[in-house]
């Protein structure tokens, strides 16, 4: 904690003291409302809720963009679950450029992966949880980044102090765990506990048609194992935070309307040694029936071969969605899609749509329903809480 | 030297049916030279501003910046990167066009911080909502087009070239394109597209010539017209620079998650 606020003061001050000449601010608030279709599984549990949220980004470059500062915070504020309420810096960092080098230090936001239906191979940024169940938003992590840039492909070394704990929903809250993650108790595997410092690199290479990544990881989970504890007379689950090591490959190959996809990682320290895969493809048809709007069919298969012992729901699973672009002046889009389990059946679907209305304003709608989810399943603890949530947010 | 190759080239155009050159070979003649005129930039920088009008007269405002670099024996490298409408800012797009082979692209999408390759065969498709598609606006080799020369036209306060080109690519949006090029300059003039059905689908109209580094000509207006729809965009072309010793470095993955 000591040396991320250390890495974030020493670059806000050199940028803002050297170089405080005029940047530029943009960024979003806006305004969300979620309705459950049914009753919670607990009494305790909210209904419908409202929230709002804002982010803005200010931005700054100098020396003909070969250094740049970067500043986002991120705020939410949620009407019913005090745990969803949060504030977070997604970024706070400077990067300097060179011919065949880059170096970023402070908070910054990391994306590895290619694939659609799960992110397996991101791993630098912990995952957002309150804010989304499809581990697409991200804590700000504190990093030193050094980027190579070589004609054999581009290396990034990660150095990662400072490690996040996953945000979950309160007691309160929707969408959690059966019994509430106890977030003030969690535990490391590390004497370290949440002071080690984490180490990773990633070679990319773009060959023709494939894009290539390999990485590895070694350092404290961002995905945590629970443990049931009693807490005031309740059952709580304590977050255990392992040290693993992560070992992952990324592939695309782009042919034509094709789009092959495949991530694969391999963890050790995490129980036993394990693989999961997903891997599928996404084929695109482009101005269906003369309408300028184009049709994505994204299929993708998910495994883990701790099977029925595994940590996520979707251990041998298929995705089917569709991706609708209407290429017009307000961008519509949707996307919506179902995660089978092959095994027991459990389906989990989702739909998301957003337009934009004007210049500034953009409306998101986003529903998630499960269903035939099976009694060991883990996602059985979502049964009850399928959503529809609209999100209207202003631009600026 | 160059009195030789200007001689040459009127030679060339207009003496053509006198060397018993094929409307074919006048037309691809005159696309050689147009090339050749535009050949050697370097690199440039421009502010783009499109301005999207359905036919009620509801519009839509687009702010784009634009780096192209000029690569050797194969199609240009461009980044698009936006700064309007506000819920893209940042969005970069990041292009590799090629002579023959398939064009790769890269669109960048800065709230997930996420890079993805993404297909290049939605050629016929629109770029942003407008009534420009990918294929309008991806650099113009000489090679993705064969030619013929129709005849001469006044346009304008010029006389023009009268040229069709018919796509070699058959996921293109159109049949042909007829093209009117000024002969002084080689500069188009207009473009007539015809949809696949072979109907009249746009006129694309290029005004307010700008001339750079004492060569290269670029329209500071292109007004593009749906006849279909009744849509149209205007393209406005500001701040064009050259010579910003671009290299092959500002058009990689890692300047595309930079873009600002």
């Amino acid at each position: 904690m000591r040396l991320r606020l250390l890495f974030a003061l020493s670059c806000l001050s050199c940028s803002i003291s050297l170089h405080a000449a005029e940047g530029e601010w943009s960024g979003y608030l806006a305004g969300e409302w979620k309705a459950f279709l049914s009753a919670p599984l607990s009494d305790e549990q909210h209904g419908d809720t409202t929230s709002m949220s804002a982010q803005a980004e200010y931005y700054k470059s100098w020396n003909n963009r070969k250094q740049s500062f970067r500043f986002t915070p991120f705020l939410r504020i949620d009407g019913r679950d005090n745990q969803r309420s949060h504030f977070d810096v997604r970024e706070l960092n400077w990067t300097t450029v060179h011919d065949s080098w880059e170096l970023t230090a402070g908070i910054g936001k990391v994306f590895w992966g290619v694939t659609e239906s799960q992110h397996l191979v991101d791993i630098i940024n912990q995952t957002d949880l309150v804010e989304s169940i499809d581990g697409e938003e991200k804590l700000g992590q504190a990093m030193l980044k050094f980027s190579l840039v070589q004609d054999w492909g581009n290396v990034d070394l990660f150095i990662l102090p400072g490690f996040r704990e996953r945000t979950f929903p309160s007691r309160q809250g929707r969408l959690r765990t059966a019994a509430a993650v106890a977030v003030n108790q969690a535990e490391y595997g590390s004497s370290h506990g949440r002071d080690n410092v984490d180490a990773a690199i990633r070679w990319t290479k773009t060959l023709g048609d494939w894009d290539v990544g390999v990485s590895h990881f070694s350092g404290t989970s961002r995905e945590p194992r629970f443990k049931p504890a009693l807490d005031k007379g309740r059952t709580v689950l304590i977050p255990i935070y392992d040290t693993i090591d992560q070992t992952a490959l990324e592939l695309q190959a782009t042919k034509d309307d094709w789009l092959w996809k495949l991530e694969m990682v391999s963890r050790s320290g995490f129980g036993n040694r394990y693989t999961a895969a997903t891997g599928g493809f996404e084929y695109t048809l482009y101005g269906i029936a003369d309408s300028g709007i184009d049709l994505g069919l994204i299929a993708e298969y998910l495994y883990d071969d701790r099977n029925k012992s595994a940590t996520t729901p979707f251990e041998d699973d298929i995705f089917l969605g569709a991706r609708l672009a209407f290429n017009d002046a307000a961008s519509s889009e949707l996307l919506a899609g179902i995660i089978m389990d092959l095994d027991d059946s459990s389906r989990v679907m989702s739909i998301e749509a957003s337009r934009r209305l004007g210049d500034s304003w953009k409306i998101n709608l986003e529903g998630r329903f499960f269903s035939n989810i099976d009694r060991q399943n883990s996602l059985l603890s979502f049964d009850k809480d399928d959503f529809v949530q609209i999100e209207l947010a202003w631009y600026f | 030297m160059k009195l030789i190759k200007l001689v040459l080239v009127i030679c060339l155009a207009y003496s053509a049916t006198v060397f018993g050159l094929t409307p074919e070979e006048q037309g691809l003649a005159i696309a050689k030279e147009a090339d050749k005129r535009d050949t050697g930039f370097g690199d440039s920088k421009a502010d783009l501003t499109m301005l999207l009008k359905n036919r009620h007269g509801e519009e839509s405002i687009r702010y784009i910046r634009l780096r192209t670099l000029e690569v050797d024996g194969d199609g240009d490298k461009s980044m698009s990167i936006f700064d309007r409408p506000r819920d893209v800012k940042g969005t970069a797009f990041l292009s590799f066009t090629h002579k023959t082979d398939s064009d790769d692209q890269w669109l960048y999408l800065p709230a997930l911080k996420r890079v993805k390759r993404i297909s290049s065969r939605n050629k016929s498709g629109s770029f942003m909502g407008s009534e420009f598609a990918y294929e309008d606006l991806s650099s113009q080799e000489i090679e993705k087009y064969t030619y013929k020369y129709i005849k001469d036209e006044r346009c304008g306060d010029s006389d023009c070239f009268v040229v069709e080109r018919y796509p070699v690519d058959e996921l293109s949006g159109y049949t042909r394109q007829v093209a009117w090029i000024d002969k002084k300059e080689y500069r188009p003039y207009k473009i007539v597209f015809y949809d696949r059905k072979n109907a009249l689908l746009k006129t694309l109209t290029y005004t307010d010539y700008q001339q750079y580094l004492g060569r290269y000509w670029r329209a500071d207006k292109m007004f593009m017209e749906n006849h279909q729809t009744g849509k149209t965009t205007l393209l406005s072309w500001k701040d064009y620079k050259f010579g910003n010793g671009l290299s092959e470095r500002d058009f990689d993955r890692n300047s595309l998650k930079r873009a600002r």
